[in-house]
């Protein structure tokens, strides 16, 4: 359960202000499935920073999982992110020369979680995206769709309140782009919330809802129910 | 938190995947450690070597020199011959001095000296029959300088093995030979056995002839160069000196003990000045070590900082992922510090090894301490840390959009 009250992000440049994100209220259910999109400079990715604790507000109250986590320090925020928080990045950012499993098993290393515990939950989730036997491959030796796939994995590793997908299909070509969606439509049947940002309309159909956003506000949220793309 | 464990091997991975830069990184602290290790250990060396070369003069020795008198701080020039046989004799048979067993005066110079067409320049000590066991010689072959010598006024000769060697080379049956002395034929009599060492007072490098046809016949002087004495006692060398210093005041006429004409140096003060000359130059040398040791820990934070510049994008997925401030900073302060104590460890090795070759060279006693061994390990770690706070702060710090951004 994520909800956001008059959210303000204003970004200050000498004396210039540029106001990201203007008293945003939105309110996401657990087990939703959210597009969010809009033209570039909309503060779609400001958005995706404040939703992924990555930055805090400049106003505004943000609650995640019952929880206030608008104005935290910096190390509490790393840690609601590590529990709580499942990012999917656009360029995958895994760890190039470290093996698929290793990367999978990162976020549970700052979790604490022993070891040995990791290597066989990992081992589970590359299995689950269907990687159980390139578990040793280093990311070079992944094709981008693979690749995506580790880190929806990694995302997984700690069984995320959320998972937030920041144009997750923006470097693959359309038959992995449809691998990729998917498997967060399977996840998202399973139970779990996913927000996505993307600008293709394509693939913000897999998902449940869609909001615009413009100029920092919400231009427009459509649910529309979950509509199959065909 | 992940352990220590996982941190140390995550560092070492990643310093195993720029294997030149790595090296090039630490060769600054391999050769800083290496050459502090090396100085430190032929430091120590060196001082044991002058302590071991000094007491090989003789024991409990103390050495009466002649030296100016100054009076209301002028000191006159031609002072040098306030030393006499009398105040020799005196030291030996006054009733006053009851911690001196031997008493050798001595009057020496560097003289040339000639065996036919070969010759040398060496120092000729005028001595008497004391002086060998006071100076711990002792006799390869013939006979040293006896009572008899001095009484005739004897134009005889004992050479050192390094003045055999120069005048006569290879031959070693040189005893009843002539050789000249001031353009004075002198009779060998004996040969003194080799002490080795070198340096100052090389005994092996020196001829001797009786006192008393030094001074009347060679150098026409009736002082002396220096008296030699032997304290009965290591503990009464102290008291020897003060005796035989308040015996010399009143012979020769002094009140005041800071207007002395003579000055008396114990063993001790000799391996005392030695140790220090070699301290002071061991700590000059360790210091400029030690800024070689500086320049290698600025080359290491450098290295650290283009490091955390290259890895901004995984140290912000990694505070993405949750990673805290602690956490980066113990990962890059780890990697700082690896490469910091192998580079200690390599350099302990070096300096080991340098240490090693120039004490054989230089024929000191080889030692290493296990201070060394202490002092590279925990001075390299020191600086592991010190030098890689900085860059370690600095992934710390890095806003984890920013880094994620980060091309």
């Amino acid at each position: 359960m994520i909800r956001l009250t008059n959210i303000s992000k204003i970004y200050q440049t000498g004396d210039i202000e540029t106001v990201a994100l203007n008293k945003v209220n939105l309110e996401i259910i657990n087990g939703d499935f959210v597009a969010i999109m809009g033209p570039s400079g909309s503060g779609k990715s400001t958005m995706m920073h404040i939703l992924g604790l990555l930055d805090n507000p400049t106003s505004g109250s943000y609650q995640l999982d019952g929880r206030e986590v608008g104005n935290l320090s910096e190390d509490e925020l790393a840690q609601i992110r590590n529990r709580k928080i499942g990012f999917v990045f656009q360029s995958f950012n895994l760890l190039a020369r470290t093996s698929a499993l290793k990367n999978v098993m990162l976020p549970m290393m700052y979790a604490g979680i022993p070891k040995s515990e990791r290597a066989i939950k990992a081992s589970e989730l590359l299995k689950l995206v269907e990687l159980g036997d390139r578990m040793d491959h280093t990311p070079s030796q992944l094709s981008g769709g693979q690749q995506q796939r580790v880190a929806i994995a990694r995302s997984l590793a700690i069984d995320p309140v959320i998972i937030l997908a920041d144009e997750p299909t923006g470097n693959l070509a359309t038959a992995q782009s449809q691998e990729i969606m998917a498997i967060f439509q399977d996840l998202n049947q399973q139970g779990k919330t996913i927000v996505m940002i993307t600008h293709e309309p394509e693939v913000a159909k897999f998902a449940k809802r869609t909001i615009i956003l413009r100029d920092g506000q919400i231009m427009d949220d459509n649910m529309k129910g979950n509509t199959k793309h065909v | 938190m992940s352990s220590f464990n996982e941190i140390l091997s995550s560092a070492l991975e990643a310093l195993g995947l720029q294997k030149t830069r790595t090296a090039l990184a630490i060769l600054g602290i391999v050769i800083g450690i290496g050459a502090v290790i090396g100085l430190v250990s032929i430091g120590e060396s060196a001082k044991l070597a002058v302590e071991n070369q000094v007491s090989s003069l003789g024991s409990n020795l103390l050495t009466v020199s002649p030296s100016s008198q100054s009076s209301g701080g002028v000191r006159s020039a031609n002072a040098v011959t306030t030393l006499t046989l009398e105040d020799a004799e005196a030291i030996k048979t006054d009733s006053s001095i009851n911690t001196v067993s031997r008493v050798s005066p001595e009057l020496s110079r560097r003289t040339q000296i000639l065996n036919g067409k070969n010759n040398t320049n060496t120092q000729v000590v005028g001595a008497v029959p004391d002086y060998l066991a006071i100076h711990n010689l002792t006799i390869e072959s013939g006979n040293f300088i006896s009572q008899k010598d001095i009484d005739n006024n004897n134009k005889v000769a004992v050479l050192g093995p390094q003045v055999v060697s120069d005048l006569f080379g290879e031959n070693n049956n040189v005893i009843g030979q002539n050789i000249r002395i001031n353009r004075i034929s002198f009779k060998i009599i004996g040969i003194t056995t080799a002490k080795g060492g070198s340096g100052f007072q090389n005994q092996d490098d020196m001829v001797f002839i009786p006192l008393s046809t030094a001074q009347k016949s060679v150098f026409g002087s009736k002082s002396l160069s220096s008296i030699a004495l032997e304290a009965k006692d290591k503990s009464q060398i102290v008291e020897a000196q003060d005796q035989v210093g308040y015996l010399l005041l009143k012979r020769h006429k002094l009140n005041d003990p800071t207007q002395a004409d003579f000055s008396i140096i114990s063993q001790q003060d000799i391996t005392n000045i030695a140790s220090q000359v070699t301290g002071t130059l061991t700590t000059l040398l360790t210091g400029i070590a030690a800024i070689s040791l500086l320049v290698g820990g600025i080359g290491i934070m450098n290295i650290m900082l283009v490091t955390v510049a290259e890895r901004t994008r995984e140290i912000g997925l990694r505070k993405a992922l949750g990673a805290r401030r602690k956490v980066i900073t113990a990962q890059f302060l780890t990697e700082a510090t690896v490469l910091t104590l192998i580079g200690g460890i390599v350099g302990m090795f070096l300096g080991v090894i340098l240490s090693y070759i120039i004490s054989r060279l230089m024929n000191y006693p080889f030692t290493i301490s296990s201070k060394s061994i202490i002092l590279a390990i925990s001075v390299s770690t020191l600086i592991g840390i010190i030098f890689g706070w900085f860059p370690a702060q600095k992934a710390a710090k890095l806003s984890p959009i920013e880094a994620l951004r980060y091309e």
